[in-house]
């Protein structure tokens, strides 16, 4: 068993004090190996979205340890650039609305990730022209987001976080706009991508039709991990 | 890659527009600042285009444009004996209401000797006063044109030359006659009221009385020593030139000129808050974008680039669509604009340090955004 590039032990958030404190999280462990696609379910207010921002380097636990690619992440020492260097370089982010920006044409929103990340804006452009290539939207590369359909605008929102080759990939609701053909589409892309890649995925959804896509499934109630209800496919 | 030119060209209409109306506004600042040196600079107008060294008025008053002066015509010939006075010249002035071709001229008059200093300057068309009578040089701002025939009081005068802004301090268009015409149409008395005077046993009126004798300096000449030199008649007063240029400056036209520097001044302060509202309402649009770039690892700098680039782009192009539509229409102004490069300069800068400031907002705004908002819907 190859080594966890995802792994949580204890990690707990809570928000306001006294009366007002809310626990989003409370004492949640989890590991996620190279090449497994993991899904995150639960009810809303169940803690989700605060996981997710805590693997995504954006939000600090109250306690717990967490680490991500053999590096130990809010341990005091990691000043914010340092996180920002780690989403730019180590995940990946896929968004609900695909969340492309609007004024860039599709290669150019793929390129301007490469380029936050150091590469010429040359090179940046003919690289993004092969992941869309790849991911098979590659004649829509100079349409703007506005211009391309829910499943191609995912597919370049996909590949702008494939862009600078993460090791892990944060996915929120990706096929929550899709219809069922293409959010099974998307989601064996995101399988292939995980197991060519081996890159971690970790999944928020409430979408039943692509539960089959998943190597675990974890639900989350009240900011906890239920070992009941979680299961592996 | 540099987004705030990917985002401009994206939305180019749509920013265009937004320059269009900054520029109109700057527009308006400019006029308003052309306006307050124009009328600066019309004050002076005359008084520099006369090319006196020394200005010899009534005892105790700041005449003949900041207050009335009347004094002896023969105060002319005292002046020219003074040591150091290369050349004298009597002038009166008045505004009169003429009527050209059945249309009202509103004229400023200025009456002068021929070859002697106080003629017309800036001479465009035709030609200066050749004949003692009934001979008149207009400027072009009141609308007169060569050979045109206009009343004043009782006599017909023919315009023989034109001039170019020349203006009294109150706007109003200079016209020259000869010092005989102009004491005529001053100092006469319609026929009924002459006789009133006549039967009351009060004589007719002297009327060799001029309003101001101007003096010019033979080279080296100091104008101060001139001046208390034509003080020691106690009927006279006198001032330098510059004198004279500080009294136009800070009393004739002082209220104008304060007035519109604080409608200026306003204006600035509106067209500033403008600027960071739309920079700001610009910069709250793209907090979604902002946010994605921030999640996907973009470094503030990238984000603050964007939005102060866009900002000063805004900006300038507003500016300068400010600038040109104000040097296409400012002649159309029924008085003067001036707006020298100096004026442009300055505006531009502080314009440029408005959008500087104003994107400190939305700068403010993009730098909170916490990343996390581009999660979820």
């Amino acid at each position: 068993m190859p080594a966890p590039i995802i792994e949580l032990r204890d990690v707990s958030k809570h928000f306001g004090e006294g009366d007002t404190r809310v626990d989003a999280l409370r004492s949640v462990s989890l590991s996620v190996a190279p090449g497994e696609v993991i899904a995150l379910l639960g009810p809303s207010g169940s803690g989700k979205t605060t996981l997710l921002n805590v693997i995504g380097c954006i939000l600090e636990p109250s306690s717990g340890w967490v680490r991500l690619d053999d590096e130990v992440i809010y341990d005091g020492k990691m000043l914010r650039r340092d996180l920002r260097r780690l989403r730019l370089e180590k995940i990946g982010f896929i968004f609900q609305f695909h969340n492309l920006l609007p004024f860039l044409d599709a290669t150019d929103n793929v390129a301007v990730a490469m380029e936050l990340a150091g590469k010429s804006d040359r090179d940046a452009r003919r690289a993004a022209g092969e992941l869309l290539d790849y991911l098979e939207v590659g004649r829509r590369g100079a349409a703007f987001p506005a211009k391309l359909s829910g499943g191609e605008a995912q597919r370049v929102a996909i590949a702008r976080a494939l862009a600078n080759k993460p090791r892990i990939i944060l996915a929120d609701e990706p096929t929550a706009a899709l219809d069922s053909k293409r959010a099974g589409i998307v989601m064996d892309l995101l399988r292939k991508l995980a197991a060519e890649q081996q890159t971690a995925i970790v999944v928020v959804t409430h979408d039943e039709k692509i539960f089959d896509r998943f190597d675990r499934i974890h639900h989350l109630r009240d900011g906890q991990i239920d070992p009941a209800a979680s299961s592996s496919t | 890659m540099n987004l705030a030119y990917r985002d401009v060209r994206h939305n180019l209409g749509r920013f265009l527009l937004t320059c269009l109306g900054l520029g109109l506004l700057l527009g308006v600042v400019l006029a308003m600042i052309g306006i307050y040196r124009g009328l600066v600079v019309e004050a002076l107008t005359l008084v520099q285009g006369m090319k006196a060294d020394v200005w010899v008025v009534e005892a105790n008053t700041q005449g003949p444009f900041a207050e009335a002066s009347r004094i002896p015509g023969g105060a002319r010939e005292a002046v020219a004996r003074l040591p150091g006075v290369a050349a004298a010249g009597s002038l009166t002035f008045q505004t009169v209401e003429g009527d050209s071709s059945g249309q009202k001229v509103r004229l400023m008059t200025i009456g002068y000797e021929p070859d002697r200093p106080g003629g017309p300057a800036n001479l465009i068309a035709g030609r200066a006063i050749g004949r003692s009578h009934y001979e008149l040089v207009a400027d072009v701002g009141s609308g007169l044109r060569l050979d045109d025939r206009v009343r004043l009081g009782r006599n017909l005068f023919q315009v023989v030359g034109l001039t170019k802004n020349q203006v009294a301090s109150g706007g109003d268009p200079a016209a020259w006659i000869t010092l005989l015409d102009s004491q005529r149409l001053q100092f006469d008395l319609a026929p009924p009221a002459a006789r009133v005077q006549i039967a009351r046993g009060m004589g007719a009126a002297d009327r060799d009385i001029v309003n101001a004798v101007i003096a010019r300096l033979d080279p080296g000449a100091a104008a101060d020593e001139v001046a208390t030199a034509a003080r020691r008649w106690k009927h006279l007063s006198a001032m330098t030139s510059a004198e004279q240029e500080t009294i136009l400056t800070r009393s004739v036209v002082d209220r104008a000129r304060r007035q519109i520097g604080m409608f200026t001044t306003i204006l600035l302060v509106v067209s500033a808050v403008i600027i960071a509202l739309i920079i700001y309402t610009m910069t709250m649009e793209k907090l979604k974008q902002i946010a994605t770039l921030k999640l996907i690892g973009a470094p503030d700098r990238k984000i603050v680039a964007m939005i102060v680039q866009q900002s000063l782009a805004l900006g300038m192009i507003g500016f300068c669509a400010g600038a040109a539509l104000i040097m296409i229409i400012k002649d159309a102004f029924p008085r003067r604009v001036v707006l020298e490069l100096d004026n442009l300069l300055t505006l531009g800068a502080i314009v440029f340090a408005v959008c500087l400031v104003a994107s400190a907002l939305g700068v403010r705004a993009a730098l909170k955004v916490d990343p996390a908002t581009a999660l979820g819907g």
